[in-house]
C-alpha cells in the first residue's frame, strides 16, 4: 500500500500532468487567435471598398487587390469545374467498382502518397506539363489544371468517405427492385451522399485559393493592371499579391498584404460557411 | 446428350437473373461507365507519372553539365552568380534546419494534445477541441509566413540578441504551431484504438494514470505516433511560403538558427518569381532540386504510410 504522502504526490503530478497536456491544447488555439488579432489589426488600416476596387499600384496607398481577387476567382471557378468531376468519379469508382481489386489498391495507395507531395512540386509538374508541353502558357489555364491536380488527392478522400457512408442496404434494396449497378449509384447512392460530396469538395477548394507556391511557380503575376479576360489570360491571385507585397522594403506594403490577408481569410470563410449551409439544407431533405 | 449439362445451366441461370436486374439490356452502357470511372481513377496514377517524368526530364540534362559529385559534393549553391556552385548542401542543409526546429515544436503540443483529446478530454470538449486545432492546418501558409515574418520574428529579436531579420528559427516556429494538428490527430487516432483493457489492466496492478500512458498506452499506439511524426517531417520538407517569406533567401549551410537560410522549397520560388531564361542550366537547376525535393518526401511518405496501414490494420 501506498503511504499518504505518495499519494497526494501521485495526485498533484496527476494534476500538472493533465493541465501540461491541456496547455498543449490551449497554447496553439492561443496562437491562431493573436495571428488572426495580429493580421486583423495592421489589414484594418487599409481594408476599404477602394482597397477591394483597385488595381496594385506603385503607391502602398492607392494599391488594391481587384484583378488578384478576381484572378482568384476565376482560377478557382476553373479548378472546380476540372476537380470535381474527376474526383468524384474517382471515388465512385474506388468505392462502388474496385473494392479490393489489386489495381484499385495501387490507385488508392498511389492517392494517399500524392496528398502527400509538396504542393511546390506540383507547381513544377505544371510548369513542365502545362505551361510548356501543353503550351497553354502562363494563363489562367495552366493555374486552374496545376490546382486541379493538386486537389484531386483530397476531393477524391473526401468524396468516397461520403460514399463509405452510404448504407450497403440501401443498395442491395435498389438491386432488389431491378436497378443495375449504375442506375443505383445515379439515383441512390450519389444522392445519399451528396451532402458529404459538397462538403468535402468545396473544403479542398477553399483550400485551393489559398495556394501560393505553386501559382508562383507556374507564373502568376504580381502587378497585373487588367482584369483576366480568358483562359488564355495572364493573372494573378491573392497570394501571389500578398507574397509580393510582403517581399517589397517599404513597410506600408506590409499593411497592404494584411489587408490582402483579410481579403483571403473572408473569402475561405465564405467558402466554408456555404459548405456548411448546402450541407444543412440537402440533409434536411433528405431526411 | 440432350440435357442441359449443370454448367450450361447454372449460366442460363445467371443469364435470367442478369435479365431481372436489366443488366443485360443496359450491359454496354455499364461497361462504358465504368470504364469512364476507372479512367477519372487512374487519372490519379497518371499524375504521379507526370511528376517524375518532368522533374526527371528536366534534371537530367542538368547532370549532364553538373556532376552528381559538384551537386552532393560541393558546399556552395551559388547558380545565380558568375562564378556557379552547384552543390545542394545548404539548400538541404537549411531544410533540414527548418524542419527539426518545426517538429520539435509540433512534436511535444501534437503528441501531449493528442494525449489530452484521447485520455483526458470529455467528448464535449473533444468536439470543440478538435476541430478548432483543424483550423490551425487551414490556414493558409502565406498568412503563417505573414505572421512568422512581421509578429514573430520582432518578438524573437527582443528576447534572443543576434536574432536576423530573416531567420531560421521564427519560420521553424511557426511551421511548427502549423503542423501541430497533423501530429495531433493521427496520434489521438492511435491513442483512441489501444484498447481499454489495457488500461484497465494496468490501473489493477496498481499503477497510476501517468504512468500507464508512459508505459502502456503510448507504446501501444506507437505506429501511429510514429506514422504521424514522418508524415509532418515530410510536411515540414516540403512547405514552402512561410520560409520563403521569413527564413530569407540567402542559400547557408549553418546551424545556428538566428541566421538567415534558404530551403529548397524557397529557391525554387526564388527562381520562379525572376526572370529565368526556358532551357538555361539555372532553369533546370529547378527541376534538380524538385526531383531532389520530391525524392526526400516522397521516402518519408511511404514510410508513414505504411506505419499508417499497420495501424489501420491492428
Amino acid at each position: 500500500m501506498m503511504n499518504k504522502d505518495q499519494r497526494i504526490g501521485g495526485r498533484i503530478a496527476e494534476w500538472g500532468f493533465r493541465i501540461v497536456c491541456l496547455a498543449a491544447v490551449i497554447i496553439p488555439l492561443l496562437v491562431l487567435a493573436t495571428l488572426i488579432v495580429d493580421v486583423a489589426i495592421d489589414g484594418a488600416q487599409r481594408l476599404s471598398w477602394e482597397f477591394i476596387s483597385s488595381y496594385p499600384s506603385r503607391i502602398p496607398e492607392q494599391a488594391g487587390v481587384l484583378p488578384a481577387l478576381v484572378g482568384s476567382l476565376f482560377v478557382i471557378a476553373l479548378t472546380g469545374l476540372l476537380a470535381i468531376p474527376i474526383g468524384v468519379a474517382a471515388a465512385v469508382y474506388l468505392n462502388e467498382y474496385g473494392k479490393n481489386s489489386w489495381v484499385a489498391n495501387i490507385i488508392e495507395i498511389n492517392i494517399a502518397n500524392l496528398a502527400g507531395v509538396p504542393s511546390v512540386v506540383y507547381g513544377l509538374l505544371g510548369l513542365g506539363l502545362f505551361v510548356r508541353f501543353a503550351g497553354m502558357g502562363r494563363s489562367v489555364l495552366a493555374a486552374g489544371c496545376t490546382l486541379a491536380l493538386l486537389i484531386l488527392p483530397i476531393v477524391i478522400m473526401a468524396s468516397r468517405e461520403a460514399l463509405r457512408s452510404v448504407p450497403g442496404s440501401l443498395r442491395e434494396a435498389s438491386y432488389g427492385l431491378g436497378a443495375t449497378k449504375w442506375e443505383t449509384i445515379r439515383q441512390v447512392v450519389l444522392p445519399m451522399a451528396l451532402p458529404g460530396i459538397l462538403t468535402g469538395t468545396i473544403l479542398s477548394i477553399s483550400r485551393a485559393i489559398g495556394e501560393t507556391a505553386p501559382l508562383i511557380v507556374v507564373g502568376a503575376v504580381a502587378y497585373m493592371t487588367f482584369l483576366p479576360d480568358g483562359l488564355d489570360s495572364s493573372f494573378s491571385v491573392l497570394p501571389i499579391q500578398i507574397y509580393d507585397w510582403t517581399t517589397r522594403p517599404q513597410p506600408e506594403f506590409l499593411i497592404n498584404a494584411a489587408a490582402g490577408i483579410v481579403v483571403l481569410l473572408s473569402v475561405m470563410l465564405l467558402l466554408n460557411a456555404a459548405a456548411i449551409l448546402l450541407r444543412n439544407k440537402y440533409q434536411k431533405r433528405m431526411y | 446428350m440432350d440435357g442441359a449439362s449443370p454448367d450450361s445451366r447454372s449460366q442460363s441461370n445467371r443469364r435470367a437473373l442478369s435479365d431481372i436486374r436489366g443488366e443485360r439490356a443496359s450491359g454496354l452502357r455499364e461497361r462504358v461507365i465504368e470504364g469512364g470511372l476507372f479512367a477519372c481513377a487512374a487519372a490519379s496514377v497518371l499524375t504521379t507519372l507526370g511528376i517524375v517524368v518532368v522533374l526527371f526530364m528536366e534534371a537530367i540534362p542538368f547532370f549532364f553539365d553538373v556532376s552528381l559529385l559538384e551537386f552532393f559534393g560541393s558546399t556552395q549553391w551559388t547558380p545565380l552568380y558568375a562564378d556557379a556552385n552547384f552543390g545542394v548542401w545548404p539548400l538541404v542543409g537549411g531544410t533540414l534546419l527548418v524542419t527539426v526546429i518545426a517538429i520539435s515544436v509540433a512534436l511535444p503540443f501534437g503528441l501531449l494534445a493528442a494525449i489530452y483529446l484521447s485520455e483526458y478530454a470529455s467528448e464535449r470538449a473533444r468536439k470543440i477541441f478538435k476541430p478548432m486545432l483543424e483550423i490551425l492546418a487551414g490556414v493558409p501558409t502565406i498568412v503563417y509566413g505573414y505572421f512568422a515574418l512581421v509578429f514573430v520574428t520582432p518578438l524573437l529579436q527582443q528576447v534572443i540578441p543576434g536574432m536576423g531579420g530573416f531567420n531560421a528559427l521564427s519560420p521553424g516556429i511557426v511551421m511548427g504551431i502549423m503542423i501541430i494538428p497533423m501530429i495531433s490527430s493521427l496520434s489521438e487516432d492511435a491513442l483512441h484504438a489501444v484498447p481499454d483493457r489495457l488500461r484497465e489492466s494496468s490501473y489493477a496492478l496498481g499503477i497510476n494514470r501517468i504512468q500507464t500512458i508512459w508505459y502502456v498506452t503510448l507504446p501501444a499506439a506507437r505506429s501511429g505516433i510514429v506514422a504521424a511524426t514522418t508524415l509532418a517531417v515530410s510536411r515540414a520538407i516540403g512547405e514552402t511560403m512561410i520560409v520563403a517569406i521569413a527564413a530569407g533567401q540567402m542559400a547557408n549551410l549553418t546551424m545556428d538558427p538566428r541566421e538567415s537560410v534558404q530551403t529548397m522549397t524557397a529557391y525554387i520560388v526564388q527562381l520562379s518569381t525572376g526572370d529565368v531564361p526556358t532551357g538555361s542550366l539555372e532553369y533546370q537547376t529547378l527541376f534538380a532540386v524538385g526531383a531532389l525535393l520530391f525524392l526526400m518526401t516522397f521516402a518519408m511518405n511511404v514510410i508513414g504510410q505504411w506505419f499508417a496501414r499497420k495501424v489501420r490494420n491492428q
